[in-house]
């Protein structure tokens, strides 16, 4: 089971962080602290996997951002490197060559993406289509419901004319 | 409304954080941007609620309290639309977890949710549930969820699964009521539904052993099929990966193959064809595959025993070991230590390989190798295996080598032949990474030292060479001290000589001079230098021509600012002046330390010298201090509840020494002392 999910830029700034077992507000800010530490200091050619406090943690980066998993000490850490490169590729569609600063801008929609790729800690859909499909139509709910309420304010503001 | 609040929009607030340049002006924003938030929270703004929560979300995640906006969330997803609900949860889910009591109130509006028509709104519901649920909600849902399993749309199918696998894990007696439902997703097309559903059968296995059991006689066959058409499907560009059709879904079915097959010969024996064929037809040159052959290890090495399999597991993990990608050799790394416990032989195979990565340059394979390596280690390869680790310890890095060290001495304890060798390697250690040694470490070497009498001479000589080198060692420094103080006269004499050895000369100067540099030295802490004042007031004795000299060291101390080094100076001073007739017989060497003794109550197990229950509690973490005080000559068997308040008393003061960050042994060596004193004056 994945038990955290965390975007940390190579200055140590949090973009994304999505825990999926209890930690308090402290142990997260601990975890995050001391594992930025651990992680942007290693070398590039070193693997992917650190090992901290008990904690097995899978990461690997893209351009600017880290990508981190937290998993358990039994977990395919192999796969857990491709559910991360998964996860890449979907925001990669979805913002159309993803950067940092689409990834802070539009934090909500990186999350929404998320929730759609995993739920409990656990792969929910291994098709990068299908997700893309999701969010898709869940957008449009909302631009739908957007337009709904910007021609209601438009009617009522010219009925009050 | 608010004119001033509605000008900042979540886009103007993070530009104004990221152009802050120091954290105060970054903390100020925020500060402001709270403020305005509350107002409109006070306010009950239903307009900005939306973005107020936006923010918030962005806000914490800068790590800033946020608790105030936990209503609003609950605010949002009570209200009618898509956008707020969908808002709402995400915030739900990132500013609440499953210990807030908040949590209960949502309760209510999930159950709703979890009914609605409008199937994305159902989703969000699953979503947040599966990801902060408390075991009193999941009871609440759990009909709910179960019911969705059986949902007309596959997303909500596999969403309700990984929910359900939330509800068992958090109420493992709510499984049965799933085993069916879940059963029924192992027949699915979906991929996303398959993988989740397998998923929950896997999690499911876990916790109940009636849907282990079930899985196992209805399904292992269904499952091998599907397995099969998944490693045989023709390409499908929206699975591929890396040339092979979904992996995950080729993960979790092993998985899942390998809890049925764990303990069951039948089942076993079904799914040997296809993960021989996973074993052999996966391609290894990417990760995807890397993942699967990993995976179909772990499953050939879980279930029951098919010699060939094995063969072919381990041959696998011997590829991955001599692979040039660092990944894949940690994995393997991993793996085999799993593998130790099915078939060691084939393990001990690759040593030589395994000994290379714990001198790699990357820390998690080294520190995964080591781990092996010292499974490894039995009689019969001790000697060679440690020689690598020494000669490893000189050139690892600062940051390995407390565990490198820690390692080798715990192998050497354990499995050494004899007494010489062990004396020798624990030397070499404490020369090349003294600092790094555990108190109760060298505390043993000196209960072997003083037991080997037939090895003192050689002993001191060997301390007394290593001292010249490697005096920056403060371990070492203390064994040398308490062995020169012991037996410095064999040293000067080269009493006990063995045929390996080569004889040195050294006069009693020489050896005043090692203690006089050890007490001296600005690095020694405060039980190094104790412990040189009395192996000063040892030598004292032992060699009269030096006493003036080493009386001036012992008066030296008389004004030190540290009590206890103070009260030894003025103690031992007035031993060398005042009674010439008792010094002989109180600094007679120490008689054989009790190794028995020092071993179980080194273990942790109830103390056999010392029987008073008050003591029971402190022994354990204090063996090493007790231990101190048989070195020093206390003799604890004869008084037992004398002890066992000293120890008390000690475990109070350790405390208050370690607040106050100060070295913990003074307080009981300076008891000991007086006990000497009065003991021996009697």
């Amino acid at each position: 089971m994945i038990q955290f999910v965390l975007l940390i830029s190579r200055q140590g700034k949090v973009r994304l962080t999505k825990w999926y077992s209890p930690y308090t507000q402290k142990e997260r800010s601990k975890v995050i602290r001391e594992l930025s530490g651990v992680i942007l200091t290693r070398g590039p050619k070193l693997c992917n996997f650190v090992e901290w406090r008990g904690h097995k943690v899978v990461y690997k980066r893209y351009a600017s951002l880290y990508f981190c998993m937290g998993i358990d000490q039994e977990d395919n850490e192999l796969e857990v490197l491709e559910i991360i490169h998964h996860y890449v590729e979907i925001l990669d569609r979805y913002f159309g060559s993803v950067c940092e600063l689409d990834l802070i801008f539009n934090f909500h929609k990186a999350y929404y993406a998320l929730d759609e790729l995993l739920i409990a800690g656990e792969l929910q859909e291994s098709s990068k289509k299908t997700v893309a499909r999701l969010i898709a139509a869940q957008d449009s709910l909302v631009e739908a419901a957007k337009e709904q309420a910007s021609s209601l304010s438009n009617i009522i503001s010219q009925a009050t004319k | 409304m608010n004119s001033f609040f509605s000008g900042t929009r979540l886009r103007d607030m993070i530009r104004a954080i990221r152009a802050c340049k120091t954290a105060a002006e970054e903390r100020a924003v925020v500060r402001k941007e709270c403020a305005a938030i509350r107002t409109s929270i006070n306010e009950n703004d239903h307009d900005y609620r939306h973005r107020n929560l936006a923010k918030l979300m962005f806000i914490h995640m800068l790590g800033y309290p946020t608790h105030f906006g936990q209503m609003e969330c609950l605010k949002l997803i009570a209200s009618a639309g898509f956008p707020e609900k969908r808002i709402g949860y995400l915030g739900l889910m990132l500013l609440l977890d499953e210990r807030q009591e908040v949590l209960m109130l949502v309760t209510n509006s999930l159950k709703q949710d979890l009914n609605h028509s409008n199937q994305y709104i159902v989703g969000l519901a699953l979503c947040a549930l599966g990801n902060i649920c408390s075991a009193e909600m999941a009871r609440d849902l759990a009909p709910e969820v179960e019911r969705l399993l059986q949902f007309r749309d596959p997303n909500i199918r596999k969403k309700a699964a990984l929910c359900s696998i939330r509800i068992i894990r958090k109420v493992p007696d709510l499984a049965e009521n799933f085993i069916n439902p879940a059963a029924a997703l192992l027949k699915e097309k979906h991929h996303g539904v398959l993988i989740t559903g397998i998923q929950l059968c896997t999690d499911l296995c876990k916790v109940s052993p009636e849907a282990l059991e079930f899985l196992r006689k209805k399904h292992t066959e269904g499952l091998v099929r599907t397995l099969k058409d998944v490693v045989n499907s023709p390409y499908t560009p929206e699975y591929d990966i890396a040339g092979i059709a979904d992996p995950f879904l080729h993960v979790r079915l092993l998985k899942l193959l390998r809890a049925l097959g764990q303990g069951d010969a039948d089942s076993s024996d079904a799914m040997n064809d296809i993960l021989a064929q996973v074993a052999t037809k996966t391609e290894s040159n990417k990760n995807a595959g890397n993942a699967i052959l990993y995976e179909c290890v772990e499953t050939i090495m879980s279930i029951e025993d098919n010699g060939g399999l094995r063969v072919l597991a381990i041959n696998i993990l011997g590829r991955f070991l001599s692979n040039r990608d660092n990944n894949i050799r940690y994995v393997a790394l991993n793996m085999l230590m799993k593998a130790i416990t099915v078939d060691a032989q084939a393990v001990q195979r690759h040593r030589a390989t395994i000994l290379e990565c714990v001198k790699d340059s990357d820390a998690s394979i080294r520190k995964r190798a080591l781990e092996l390596v010292y499974l490894l280690v039995n009689e019969t390869n001790v000697k060679p295996l440690t020689k690598e680790l020494i000669d490893y310890l000189e050139v690892s890095d600062q940051d390995f080598k407390g565990d490198l060290t820690a390692k080798i001495c715990s192998i050497v304890e354990k499995f050494s032949p004899e007494k010489i060798w062990y004396i020798d390697q624990m030397l070499k250690v404490l020369a090349e990474a003294g600092n790094f040694v555990k108190d109760e470490v060298w505390h043993a070497l000196i209960v072997v030292i003083s037991n080997a009498s037939d090895l003192h001479g050689y002993t001191v000589r060997a301390l007394y060479k290593a001292f010249k080198t490697s005096s920056e060692q403060e371990s070492l420094v203390r064994v040398a001290v308490w062995c020169i103080g012991e037996y410095g006269d064999m040293l000067m004499n080269n009493v006990g000589m063995l045929g390996i050895e080569d004889s040195v000369t050294v006069t009693d100067s020489d050896i005043v001079d090692v203690v006089e540099i050890a007490i001296k030295r600005h690095a020694s802490d405060l039980t190094t230098k104790a412990m040189a004042l009395i192996a000063l007031l040892k030598l004292s004795s032992r060699f009269p021509s030096c006493s003036e000299r080493i009386k001036d060291i012992i008066v030296h101390h008389k004004g030190s600012l540290v009590l206890e080094l103070q009260q030894r100076s003025l103690e031992f001073n007035s031993i060398i002046d005042k009674h010439q007739n008792i010094r002989s017989t109180l600094v007679e060497r120490m008689p054989i330390l009790d190794e028995a003794t020092f071993t179980t109550r080194r273990a942790g197990s109830l103390p056999a010298a010392v029987s008073t229950s008050d003591d029971v509690p402190a022994a354990p973490s204090s063996s090493g201090g007790d231990f101190l005080q048989d070195l020093l000559g206390v003799d604890l068997s004869p008084a037992p509840t004398q002890s066992g308040t000293n120890q008390v008393q000690k475990a109070g003061t350790d405390v208050l020494l370690d607040l106050l960050s100060i070295g913990a042994h003074p307080v009981q060596s300076s008891s000991s002392t007086t006990d000497i004193l009065s003991t021996h004056s009697k």
